[in-house]
């Protein structure tokens, strides 16, 4: 294969990669602390993808038109507005059904999620159509051959990476992460070493689905379309990517993001019957994988279910 | 008293305006048929047709050659398979309707066209255009007035091939619309013979992501990229495309004619083509008759794309049933033989199928955020170039 070509697959598998990473990372955060499975997760992507346009578009009436005062001003509101819709969702609809089967809360948030898409769909102008989403990064890119290197993918590449970095340090060198990390190994211990259960929680759902918002505006970025079912496909995929890694493990998820990606991106270019197949593929891989290693490629290191 | 009296006389007026009518009309009356969605997402489109065959109804009871008064039996299939099979049944059974023009959504008329050949009840369908509908059978009863994603694939290739294009890379959704759309389109391609197909790629219809696809088909290096499938992934393909620096043209299906296509894209949808069966009703060769007669009739609702067609449809179920008499087998058998018939939408022939083979196609091109007709665009007149174009 040609060497750009080549290049080219691999930025695409990249830039795939860091947003299923991304969702999968929620996942796991919020299994690891309350051991739920967030369906809605997904969804609440595309309300921050949306919230993002939105504030655009405020912007725009406003007449501000800096490109990187609106990106900063778009992704802080939108990461903010989820973090905030993050918290409500645990602090009434899951923690109030800790003590049920957590069957209820796959269930309830599965509804949630689609309310959440179905609400955009409907009550956001026009929302069942695809929505241009603004280019505000640069557009300059490099040819080399075959590939087509642009300025604005490295970059939110590189702003993916300093995001899971970011949260790497927070969760394993502040006080913030040891209480995250000490409520995910133990909720009785961690709560009679005074921490504040509820508020714990209620921060790790709020990073969370930060961090949501922060994929969906990188979604709209990088495809400069959105629509109201991004969320459904990322949040599957995201979900997967998550049990393949381990659920409750940060490495786990962001490994099995980039595994998935990479997987779509070698059905497409190497089955020979077209590209129709790439998702059967991909998960039949991951239903193999799951098959070799139930609790996924990183396993957590203290298993509760002894 | 007075009142009574007044009362009295307006009843005798009544009583002789309507006899006087009855004289003027002692012609026997003869009930015919119209299905097509009243309700749901896609009412417009029915209302607009049903208002169309209406007004062939109301020209011809007005017409005073004509040898019977015809009443219209107006059904609502709401765009549904089931509620369609429903509503044909109904009204095939009803032994005193002769014919119908019927169904504007593929997936209703395609359910349906068993229960016509049942009971031997002869319709034109006037919207729906999956081919299927008069080319999985040959039943005698069904025809068709307006064109098929056949004819929009054939009008299509022949336009890719004049323009000189020589290679072809193909997507198209998987559904059974997508996969028609290739189908026909390869097909029509190769019967020409000029341009050739160089890789054909299946996706999902709600994929997000095209960059492995495109990439692939950015090595084959084509001169167009044919999309057969709907708007929305339209829409990522043709901004995905931009993405990877691919300069091909963008050809497309009816599938991508709306205004959504060009929101989700802006500048990008600039030189876009796209097919579509039927044409605006004003470049009808009846359309300026038609819209007239339609005006005047003040309907609270516009006819809308396929209102020309149903008008069509139904004034021939009239014509036939002038012609050969109240009688189902007589108007199938009538039918069965039109060859270069006057319509307004152009003459009209059914092939052995029914299906009208001189469908109208629309050639459009995206030109500054509108889909402009082709012939009428600055593409065609050279003034402005597609990528590639000679």
């Amino acid at each position: 294969m040609d060497l750009g070509l080549f290049a080219q697959y691999v930025m695409n598998g990249l830039m795939l990669g860091m947003m299923y990473a991304l969702v999968a990372v929620g996942f796991t955060l919020f299994f690891g602390v309350l051991d739920v499975i967030k369906f809605s997760h997904g969804d609440v992507l595309t309300v921050g993808a949306f919230t993002a346009l939105a504030t655009f578009a405020g912007l725009n009436v406003l007449g501000l038109k800096s490109q990187w005062f609106d990106l900063a001003i778009m992704l802080v509101l939108a990461t903010l507005a989820m973090a905030l819709l993050g918290m409500l969702i645990a602090r009434y609809l899951v923690m109030p059904l800790r003590s049920a089967p957590p069957l209820n809360t796959l269930l309830i948030t599965l509804m949630l999620g689609t309310v959440l898409r179905e609400s955009v769909r409907l009550f956001y102008p026009q929302g069942a159509n695809p929505k241009p989403f603004p280019a505000l990064l640069p557009r300059s890119s490099i040819d080399l051959g075959e590939f087509n290197l642009r300025l604005d993918n490295v970059l939110m590449l590189a702003a993916g990476v300093a995001v899971i970095v970011g949260l790497q340090y927070l969760l394993n060198r502040t006080k913030l992460g040891l209480a995250i990390r000490a409520v995910a190994q133990d909720e009785e211990t961690a709560r009679t070493m005074g921490i504040n259960f509820t508020a714990i929680v209620l921060v790790t759902f709020a990073i969370g689905s930060g961090l949501a918002a922060f994929a969906g505006v990188m979604d709209g970025l990088y495809y400069n379309e959105v629509n109201f079912g991004i969320g459904l496909y990322l949040g599957v995929v995201g979900f997967s990517a998550a049990i393949i890694g381990g659920l409750g493990s940060i490495y786990g998820a962001i490994l099995g993001g980039f595994l998935f990606a990479g997987l779509q991106t070698v059905g497409t270019v190497m089955l020979p019957f077209a590209s129709a197949y790439k998702d059967v593929f991909a998960f039949a891989v991951v239903i193999a994988i799951m098959a070799w290693r139930p609790t996924g490629l990183i396993r957590e290191k203290i298993s509760e279910r002894v | 008293m007075i009142r009574t009296g007044k009362l009295a006389t307006a009843g005798l007026t009544a009583l002789a305006i309507a006899l006087a009518v009855g004289v003027a009309s002692a012609k026997d009356k003869v009930k015919v048929g119209f299905i097509g969605p009243l309700t749901g997402g896609v009412s417009v489109n029915g209302i607009g047709g049903r208002n169309s065959a209406d007004l062939a109804v109301r020209l011809r009871n007005a017409d005073a050659k004509a040898k019977y008064t015809y009443e219209l039996v107006v059904l609502d299939d709401e765009c549904k398979p089931n509620v369609a099979v429903q509503v044909a049944t109904k009204m095939a059974a009803d032994k005193d309707i002769i014919a119908a023009a019927t169904h504007y959504c593929s997936s209703t008329a395609i359910a349906t066209v068993d229960t016509y050949h049942k009971f031997g009840f002869p319709v034109i369908v006037w919207g729906a255009v999956l081919p299927d509908i008069t080319y999985r059978n040959k039943y005698a009863e069904v025809h068709r007035v307006n064109g098929t994603m056949i004819n929009q694939n054939d009008v299509n290739a022949e336009l890719i091939s004049k323009l000189g294009f020589k290679t072809v890379a193909v997507i198209h959704d998987t559904t059974d619309y997508g996969k028609g759309h290739n189908k026909y389109f390869s097909e029509a391609l190769a019967r020409i013979g000029k341009a050739k197909i160089v890789g054909t790629f299946g996706v999902t219809a709600d994929q997000q992501d095209f960059a492995a696809e495109l990439t692939k088909i950015k090595a084959l290096n084509p001169d167009v990229i044919y999309f057969g499938g709907l708007t929305p992934i339209g829409v990522r393909i043709r901004s995905q495309m931009d993405k990877l620096g691919i300069k091909a043209v963008f050809d497309a299906t009816s599938g991508i004619v709306s205004d959504a296509y060009i929101q989700g894209l802006g500048p990008l949808a600039e030189g876009t083509l796209a097919f579509r069966e039927g044409a605006p009703t004003d470049k009808l060769p009846g359309g300026k008759f038609f819209m007239e007669k339609y005006n005047a009739q003040k309907y609270d609702n516009p006819p809308e794309a396929y209102g020309a067609f149903a008008f069509a449809a139904m004034s021939m179920i009239l014509d036939s049933i002038e012609k050969v008499g109240p009688d189902r087998n007589k108007v199938i058998a009538d039918l069965a033989n039109v060859k270069n018939r006057p319509s307004i939408v152009g003459n009209i022939t059914f092939d052995d199928h029914g299906q009208n083979t001189v469908a109208v196609i629309t050639k459009y091109v995206v030109q500054d955020g509108k889909f402009t007709e082709w012939d009428e665009s600055e593409y065609a007149s050279g003034k402005r170039k597609l990528p590639g174009q000679k």
